[in-house]
């Protein structure tokens, strides 16, 4: 007769081996199943998803009155990194550029500024370092326009959820939360550096909100739109998280 | 002669144990995927290795990886660590705090043991040695350290008090970074403690229980 004791090694040997293949079996198959499924903008749809659950986390933890570092400001016309030509690459007649407002209808334009116009209004100068969503940052100063200083310019009393901008040539779009377009460091930029913007950083004007990752701080504004809905955004289509939100 | 089972690790530890496994290699692989859209800390990784492991101009599928998986690994680690705690488990993991000296002393033996340096082992209380004692408190503390600067590279406006408690961004990436190279050192110097030790050894951590008087 076996021993009672080798036999009951034997068995729980067996089972957990088994209960263990079976676990790697399921992993495995969920890991496949995941990859397999249909994709919501660049993404498995469960991936988009549980990003969309980090967002609605990440807005209801947020609040504006947190600030980026504001480090030193560096001298006037120190070189700041250039990274990313998109909708940089039309000519554009910088004297006949204008900032359009649109919306909620699409085509419809319900203003337009020159840039002296914007220049005249109350103007803010901040420094911060901001985090490109490839993992580096860099620390510079800017000056221009708070966005909740050119809704009061704008006269609009209502808050659609969403903002839209988009490069004059249509190349470039993103679109961003009210919330975060009212951080006291949002701004519509015409100087960097203590220098107007070159033509790299996005002159005439550009966004710039280090609350978000740079992706979201579009160069050589043409359009903004304000809508209820969600608005389109070139990397969010690519498969980035649309809230990138730091 | 086989006289008695003892019961070495409750079942919940071994599932976390083996679960973590698989949640750390995914979180380490679309870390790396992160890693090579700014890789900075040169020369980490030849690029033989971002070709070989497919790697390039994955940075958003990594991202949306790295922030899925985070939840269920920190979940997976948390549970692992409530249950060493109220099981009472921690006591043979956690060393003795009024032992660190003899601790490190014994843990430098068992390392001179373990190379062939040294004949014999230091006396051992308990299920594990003054080494592995230190380097599962070590992977503990690493898990906790990963999550903190993790949280501190993920919201660093939002969590900017935790950001700069640990030295500001590029700081803390690079925390993240060299705690996750720490996963991959200690599963490799584990794997092959784990082989050395033989299949008594490995067999407590898939079925639950050692057999004292069994020849390894």
């Amino acid at each position: 007769m076996k021993d009672p004791i080798a036999r009951e090694v034997h068995k729980r040997t067996r089972r957990s081996i088994l209960a263990g293949l079976a676990g790697a079996v399921i992993g495995i198959s969920g890991w496949k199943w995941l990859f397999s499924q249909e994709r919501d903008e660049g993404l498995p749809w469960p991936l988009r998803r549980v990003l969309g659950l980090n967002e609605t986390l990440a807005s209801a933890c947020y609040s504006n009155s947190r600030l980026t570092p504001q480090p030193p400001a560096p001298a006037p016309g120190s070189p700041i990194r250039i990274n990313g030509p998109l909708g940089l690459e039309s000519p554009v007649d910088f004297t006949q550029w204008s900032l359009r407002i649109a919306g909620p209808f699409e085509g419809e334009y319900e203003k337009e500024f020159s840039l002296d116009e914007i220049r005249k209004m109350p103007r803010t100068e901040t420094t911060t370092e901001l985090k490109c969503i490839e993992g580096w940052t860099e620390r510079f100063s800017y000056s221009g326009v708070k966005f909740s200083d050119f809704l009061v310019q704008l006269g609009r009393p209502d808050r659609p959820a969403y903002v839209g901008f988009e490069t004059p040539d249509g190349e470039y779009y993103v679109s961003l939360d009210m919330d975060s377009m009212l951080h006291p460091q949002t701004l519509l930029a015409y100087e960097m550096n203590g220098k107007p913007l070159l033509i790299a950083h996005g002159a005439p004007l550009r966004l710039l909100v280090p609350v978000k990752y740079g992706i979201k701080s579009l160069k050589r504004v043409g359009t903004i739109t304000f809508s209820d809905e969600r608005l389109p955004d070139y990397w969010a289509e690519r498969g980035y998280d649309w809230y990138a939100g730091l | 002669m086989l006289t008695r089972m003892i019961e070495k690790h409750p079942r919940l530890i071994r599932w976390t144990h083996w679960l973590n496994f698989a949640l750390l290699a995914i979180m380490v692989w679309s870390g790396v995927l992160i890693y090579w859209a700014n890789d900075v800390y040169r020369p980490f990784f030849p690029l033989w290795f971002y070709n070989f492991f497919r790697i390039n101009h994955r940075l958003a599928e990594g991202m949306a990886i790295h922030f899925t998986f985070m939840w269920p690994t920190a979940v997976n680690g948390t549970v692992y660590f409530v249950y060493l705690l109220i099981s009472g488990q921690s006591r043979e993991i956690f060393p003795h705090p009024r032992s660190w000296l003899r601790l490190g002393r014994d843990a430098f033996r068992v390392a001179l043991y373990d190379l062939g340096l040294a004949k014999e082992l230091p006396r051992q209380d308990g299920i594990y040695n003054a080494a592995q004692k230190i380097a599962y408190s070590g992977i503990l503390l690493m898990g906790m350290g990963s999550i903190a600067s993790g949280l501190a590279i993920y919201k660093p406006i939002q969590a900017y008090w935790l950001t700069s408690l640990l030295g500001g961004y590029d700081f803390a990436r690079l925390i993240h970074f060299v705690l996750a190279m720490g996963y991959v050192l200690f599963l490799i110097i584990h794997v092959i403690q784990v082989l050395r030790a033989g299949w008594r050894n490995l067999r407590s951590m898939i079925a639950g229980f050692d057999l004292p008087g069994e020849i390894k």
